[in-house]
């Protein structure tokens, strides 16, 4: 009865929070648009008795889903997302791994202060930290100034409202995600290995790719879905630094429901951008699991 | 261990012709202000297998560490094959370890493990294989190639490790404690084990250890290590037999040692030296190689299975003392009894169980009289 109860907490709370919001998300998207209150129809009449809710059924339809297909700005806002996170990504492994390799060979006494460094910006809230980039990199911001003044370049570079920007602000936000796991997997590896590679005939630059890299894989794997999975969906960093050429389903999902009160389509759009997130969500998972296997 | 031939016994330490593999000449290594090795001159020579002894921190690791290369000495030279290596990474020295957590690569099966060194060299893929193949069949592991190594058991993974550093073949074959993780039974398989292999592939051989019995064991040679100076380089026999220090005796295996001055006795020319060790009690006869000033302080070492130990004094013993039975550990082959004696001196006696022990001689507070040679013992300077 204990453990029943245990196990029921984390499905409850699923239940709760995700599956039931999901459902409703779903049938809105099934739904018509309409000049009401709430904006589509049908809605759910119990007075109707049995009747009523065959009607509410037979009104349901897919149809904002086959629109979805007929615009071509929605498959190309999920493809150029994908896209971005993609990039970001990989641009996050580029800097995070070096950081991480650098936590976990610093002296230990260290390593909780170097840790607490990766968090600290957690601290501050996220909109007012991208908000500050639009200092760094406008025009007249800190980072052309300080170009311009080191006589590197005459003219300002245009950096904000281009996808370089948003670029850099995933990659500035999720980057302590990407270093996290990284960092765990660096910091349980064993030094003697190293050595070992280095005394079989390795130096050490291929040391470090034929033990360390293989070793922190699965840092590497779960780091990258960290960031890649929130990323795609990402609304705030494409909105404050992107441009007009910036194309991201979060903005698309975001002026479908509060520009067009277009509630239905933008309920369409949120249930495919799901179904898009479940297939690494799942691999992700897969790594995890492969890892309790591999330490088990 | 490994003999040229059966009549010539091996010991190229003492022919002054023989070069030695490996020579230490004055090295000193410092980490900051500690001296972990302190002037160290040693040679070890081919086909040898040497071992290094001493309690943890002694420096014995950092020995073996410089052979290896990841650390250089801060004095001194070290030469291998006649070269000074102090400029020869790792990856470049003929010399591969066996490294103590085995530091087997957990993302590759135990193929790969042992290929992994012949690969770095660009062997054909043909010979890597064959290569493989032998270190499989020489550690019997040729049914878990495919494994990876949390799927095979502390031993098996023991050996992993020696035939990856065997693999590439190497002038010398560091162990850094290769049998520290393996339970008692299985450590004596692997000891014999280890000379069989060395023997069959003709390699140098040194080992780290903590451990005086697998010294004892598996060593040609034994140096035994304190504070970062070697106290004694000899073979096992000569270092029970005749240790060079009180450190060394008390070191390698049970011992008795008890202080006195000593008394040469003039002109005998056996070397014979009585030891005055108490008030009323007469002195130890005993004999030596060394020179002993009358009234210089010594001490008398001698080894439990050396005293002999009766119910009636015995006639024509050199020593013989009375006491009372303190205590007996049984260890079923061996019983240890420890008399005291009426000084308060307390010594070990060894005896082997040829009888069962219901019908053992002696019991707890029994009278006694323990007895030994003129040289059953070894006399020793500070």
């Amino acid at each position: 009865m204990r453990r029943f109860a245990l196990i029921a907490m984390p499905y409850a709370w699923l239940l709760a929070l995700f599956l039931i919001p999901f459902l409703i998300v779903l049938k809105i998207a099934l739904s018509d648009y309409a000049l009401s209150i709430p904006p589509y129809t049908p809605t759910f009449d119990l007075s109707q008795g049995w009747q009523g809710v065959r009607d509410f059924f037979a009104a349901l339809d897919f149809e904002n889903f086959v629109f979805l297909t007929t615009d071509d700005l929605y498959w190309k806002a999920y493809l150029s997302s994908v896209w971005i996170a993609a990039v970001s990504t990989f641009l996050a492994l580029l800097v995070g791994y070096p950081i991480a390799y650098g936590m976990a060979r610093a002296a230990p006494e260290w390593r909780p202060t170097l840790l607490m460094l990766v968090i600290l910006p957690f601290w501050t809230s996220f909109l007012i930290r991208v908000y500050s980039w639009i200092g760094i990199l406008s025009g007249e911001g800190y980072l052309n100034q300080f170009l311009m003044g080191l006589g590197l370049i005459d003219a300002p570079l245009t950096i904000l409202n281009t996808n370089i920007a948003v670029y850099i602000g995933i990659v500035y936000t999720y980057l302590p995600f990407m270093i996290l796991p990284i960092y765990a997997t660096l910091e349980k590896m064993d030094d003697s290995l190293l050595e070992a590679a280095e005394d079989l005939g390795c130096s050490r630059i291929s040391a470090f790719w034929l033990v360390t890299v293989p070793l922190s894989k699965t840092g590497i794997i779960a780091g990258c879905f960290l960031v890649f999975i929130p990323a795609i969906g990402e609304f705030v960093i494409p909105s404050l630094l992107g441009g007009s050429e910036t194309l991201m389903i979060g903005k698309v999902l975001w002026e479908e429901f509060f520009n067009n009160r277009d509630w239905p389509v933008a309920s369409a759009v949120a249930t495919v951008l799901l179904l898009i997130l479940v297939i690494p969500i799942v691999l992700f998972q897969r790594n995890e699991q492969k890892q309790r296997e591999a330490e088990g | 261990m490994a003999q040229p031939s059966p009549q010539q016994v091996f010991a190229p330490w003492e022919d002054p012709n023989e070069k030695p593999l490996i020579e230490f000449r004055g090295v000193t290594k410092r980490f900051g202000d500690f001296t972990a090795i302190d002037d160290v001159s040693l040679s070890i020579f081919r086909r040898e297998f040497f071992a290094l002894l001493g309690p943890s921190g002694c420096g014995k690791t950092t020995l073996m560490r410089m052979l290896a290369g990841f650390e250089a000495p801060t004095e001194g030279t070290i030469l291998l094959d006649g070269q000074d290596i102090a400029p020869v990474p790792p990856n470049k020295r003929a010399v591969n370890m066996m490294f103590q957590s085995y530091a087997l690569f957990p993302h590759l099966s135990v193929w790969e493990n042992i290929a992994f060194g012949l690969k770095r060299d660009r062997m054909e893929k043909d010979r890597i294989a064959q290569r493989v193949d032998e270190m499989l069949r020489l550690t019997r592991l040729e049914k878990f190639a495919r494994r990876k190594p949390h799927q095979i058991s502390g031993g098996q993974r023991q050996r992993v490790a020696l035939a990856r550093s065997l693999a590439k073949a190497p002038k010398l074959l560091l162990l850094d404690e290769p049998l520290g993780a393996l339970d008692k039974k299985l450590r004596q398989d692997t000891q014999f084990e280890l000379m069989d292999i060395q023997e069959k592939t003709g390699t140098t051989f040194v080992i780290v250890t903590h451990d005086q019995e697998e010294a004892m064991t598996v060593a040609s040679r034994v140096a035994v290590m304190d504070e970062g100076r070697i106290i004694q380089v000899a073979t096992p026999d000569v270092i029970y037999e005749s240790p060079a220090s009180v450190y060394v005796a008390d070191f390698i295996g049970d011992v008795n040692i008890i202080e006195g001055r000593a008394t040469p006795v003039p002109d005998d020319g056996e070397g014979r030296v009585n030891v005055a060790w108490a008030e009323g009690q007469p002195p130890i006869r005993g004999t030596t190689r060394r020179r002993f000033e009358t009234g210089q302080k010594a001490w008398f070492a001698i080894r439990p299975e050396k005293i002999a130990i009766t119910q009636d004094r015995p006639e024509d013993a050199a020593n013989a003392v009375r006491g009372k039975v303190l205590d007996i550990a049984y260890l079923g082959n061996i019983s240890t009894y420890h008399v005291e004696l009426p000084t308060g001196h307390v010594v070990k006696a060894q005896t082997a169980n040829t009888r069962r022990i219901a019908r053992r001689a002696f019991t707890w507070e029994d009278e006694v009289w323990l007895s030994w040679t003129a040289t059953a013992g070894v006399l020793l300077e500070d």
